[in-house]
C-alpha cells in the first residue's frame, strides 16, 4: 500500500516538475520574440490624397496584416502656439480621415489615424517620427506641389525615417485622388 | 458708494459702428437730462462718428511722453474730478503707456465705475484673450492688445453691434472706415468676406454665452445646497448645448471623436471627451499610446479630454454630465452581448436614466454597420 502511494507521489512530482520546466522555457521563448509594431504610415496634407498611394498602402497593410496609420500634417502659423487648437485645419483633416477609414474598412484594414502639428509639414512629420513607431512609410510624390511635401522633404524623409520608405511617382495621366 | 452701471458695445471688427452707437446712446442720455461727458473718443477721422460727438462735453486728453514721442491719452484723474453721471470711454482694450495709473484702459474704467460713474465703452471681439488665438487662425491677423474675458463678465450690459459682412465691406468701399489709400489693402487682408463671416459668428456666440452665463448666475438661489447641486439644478435650463463623448483608448474611438466634433461644430458647442478608466489599471504600453493619441486629437480639435477613474461607468458619466453641464451624450455602439450580460439593461438606457432629464444620448455605429442611429 505504502509502495503504491510512494510511486504515485513520485509520478505526480515528476509531472509537476516537467510542467514547470516546460512552461518556464515557453515563457522564455515568448519573451524573446521581437515586439513587432506592424504599422504603415501614410502622411498627407491638404484636402486630397493620391489614390495610388492610398491603394498601395492598403494593399501592403492587407498583405502584412498591418494597421494603416494615416497622418494629417498641419502647418501651424508662427503667430500661434504650436499646441493650439486648429479648427480650420481640423475641418480639412477630419473628412479626409473619415474617407480614408471608410476605404480601409471596406478592405478589412484596421486604421489608427493621427493629426500632427508643426511649423511646417516637415516639422510635423519629424514630430510624428519622434513618438510613433511604424515599419513602412508610404508617400506620394504627387502630394508635392504648393500644398504638400517638397522634393527636399522627401529626401529628408528617406534619411530620417526609421523605416522603409515607399515613394510613389504615378504617371502623368494618373491624377486619381481621394477627396472627402 | 454704489458702483456705476457698465455697458459694453461689442463688435466683430472696426467700422461696424460701436463708437457711433455708444455716442448715439450717450446723446440720448444727455437729452434725457443726465450729465454725460466723453472720457475718451477715438473717432478715426470718421465724419459720421465725429458728428455724433458734437455737443457732448469732452474731458480734455492729457499728453504723455512715450519713447520720445508725445501721445494723447485719457485723463483718468480729469474724468474722476469731473464726476459726470455717465462717461463715454472708447476702446477699453487699449494699452496705456508706462507711467500712467494703470497699464490698461479697462483698469481705468474699473476705477471710474468704482467712483460711482456709469460707463459706456467699446471693444472688438478679437481683443478677448480666449478668442485671440482662434481669431488669429481664422483671419491670419493677431491683435496685440488683449483683455481678459472676465472684463465682459463685469459689464452689466453687453450690446452686440451686428452688421452683415457684405454691409461692412460696402461701408469700407464707401470710405466710411479707412481713408482711400488703405481701402484696397484692407479688402485684401482683414476685411475679406470669409474672415468677417467667421468673426461675426464668434461675436454672436460670445454674446450668447455671456447672456447664458449671466442668466444662470442670476437665477441660482443662494440657499440651494452645494455648487454641484446648483449647477445640476440649472443646467437643464441652459440655452447652449455641450457635448460629451465617451471614448476608450482604442483606435475605433477616433471615429466617434470625429463624429462628435462634427456635431459640436454644427451645434456651435464645446466638446468634452471622457474615458472612464477602471481603477488600479496603469496607463502603459498600447493604452498609453492611445491615450496620447486621443489627447493630441482633443488638443487639435479644441476639445477637452477627461479621464475619470471609477469602477461604475454609468455613475462616473452621470457625475461628469452634471459637472460639465452636458446636454448631448455620444457613445459608441456596444459589442454584441454574450452570456449573462444579455440580461442587463443596455448602456444607453442606463445612461439616460442616470443623467439629468433633457440629456440626449446618441449612439455612433461602428464602421461597416449602419451609419448612425439616434
Amino acid at each position: 500500500m505504502i509502495e503504491h502511494f510512494l510511486v504515485g507521489f513520485a509520478l505526480l512530482l515528476g509531472l509537476s516538475g516537467g510542467y514547470l520546466i516546460a512552461s518556464t522555457r515557453w515563457r522564455g521563448k515568448r519573451s524573446e520574440r521581437p515586439q513587432q509594431v506592424h504599422q504603415i504610415l501614410l502622411p498627407f496634407t491638404g484636402t486630397e490624397i493620391s489614390r495610388r498611394a492610398l491603394d498601395a498602402a492598403l494593399r501592403l497593410a492587407k498583405a502584412e496584416h498591418a494597421t494603416l496609420m494615416p497622418a494629417y500634417l498641419a502647418a501651424v502659423p508662427k503667430q500661434l502656439p504650436l499646441e493650439c487648437a486648429i479648427p480650420a485645419e481640423a475641418a480639412k483633416a477630419m473628412p479626409m480621415l473619415e474617407a480614408i477609414e471608410q476605404r480601409a474598412t471596406g478592405q478589412g484594414v484596421p486604421v489608427d489615424a493621427r493629426v500632427e502639428r508643426g511649423r511646417s509639414y516637415r516639422h510635423a512629420l519629424s514630430r510624428l517620427l519622434e513618438h510613433e513607431t511604424f515599419d513602412r512609410v508610404v508617400v506620394s510624390a504627387t502630394a508635392t506641389g504648393a500644398a504638400g511635401f517638397s522634393g527636399d522633404d522627401l529626401v529628408w524623409l528617406l534619411a530620417k525615417a526609421p523605416a522603409e520608405v515607399l515613394i510613389l511617382r504615378p504617371g502623368p495621366e494618373d491624377r486619381r485622388v481621394l477627396t472627402a | 458708494m454704489d458702483r456705476g452701471h457698465y455697458k459694453i458695445f461689442l463688435g466683430m471688427a472696426a467700422g461696424v459702428g460701436k463708437t457711433y452707437r455708444m455716442l448715439q446712446e450717450g446723446r440720448a442720455e444727455a437729452e434725457a437730462g443726465r450729465d454725460v461727458a466723453i472720457g475718451y473718443l477715438e473717432p478715426h477721422k470718421r465724419e459720421e462718428t465725429s458728428a455724433q460727438a458734437r455737443g457732448l462735453e469732452l474731458v480734455p486728453r492729457r499728453t504723455v511722453a512715450y519713447r520720445g514721442v508725445e501721445v494723447e491719452e485719457m485723463d483718468l484723474p480729469g474724468v474722476l474730478s469731473r464726476q459726470p453721471d455717465l462717461a463715454l470711454i472708447d476702446e477699453l482694450a487699449h494699452s496705456n503707456p508706462p507711467g500712467l495709473e494703470h497699464g490698461k484702459r479697462f483698469e481705468d474704467i474699473a476705477e471710474v465705475l468704482a467712483a460711482g460713474i456709469d460707463v459706456f465703452s467699446t471693444v472688438n471681439v478679437q481683443h478677448l484673450e480666449s478668442l485671440n488665438d482662434r481669431v488669429a487662425e481664422l483671419t491670419g491677423v493677431r491683435v496685440r492688445e488683449t483683455v481678459p474675458d472676465s472684463v465682459l463678465g463685469t459689464a452689466d450690459e453687453v450690446v452686440l453691434i451686428d452688421l452683415t459682412p457684405e454691409a461692412l465691406v460696402a461701408r469700407l468701399r464707401a470710405g466710411k472706415i479707412y481713408p482711400g489709400d488703405n481701402i484696397q489693402a484692407a479688402l485684401d487682408n482683414f476685411f475679406r468676406i470669409e474672415n468677417l463671416a467667421a468673426l461675426r459668428e464668434v461675436s454672436l456666440r460670445q454674446v450668447a454665452e455671456e447672456v447664458e452665463s449671466k442668466r444662470l448666475t442670476l437665477h441660482v438661489p443662494e440657499q440651494l445646497g452645494t455648487r454641484e447641486e446648483r449647477v445640476a439644478a440649472e443646467v437643464p435650463q441652459a440655452v447652449g448645448e455641450r457635448l460629451l463623448a465617451l471614448v476608450r483608448p482604442q483606435p475605433s474611438s477616433q471615429r466617434l471623436v470625429r463624429r462628435a466634433w462634427r456635431s459640436a461644430q454644427r451645434l456651435g458647442t464645446d466638446l468634452d471627451l471622457l474615458w472612464v478608466k477602471p481603477p488600479g489599471k496603469p496607463i502603459e504600453g498600447d493604452v498609453e499610446r492611445q491615450v496620447t493619441a486621443l489627447r493630441q486629437l482633443a488638443s487639435v480639435l479644441g476639445a477637452t479630454l477627461l479621464i475619470e477613474e471609477h469602477d461604475d461607468l454609468v455613475v462616473a458619466v452621470a457625475r461628469v454630465v452634471r459637472e460639465r453641464g452636458s446636454t448631448y451624450l455620444m457613445v459608441g455602439e456596444s459589442l454584441p452581448r454574450k452570456g449573462l450580460s444579455r440580461l442587463r439593461e443596455p448602456l444607453p438606457q442606463r445612461l439616460m436614466r442616470a443623467t439629468p432629464g433633457g440629456v440626449d444620448v446618441r449612439i455612433v455605429a461602428h464602421r461597416g454597420g449602419k451609419e448612425e442611429s439616434e
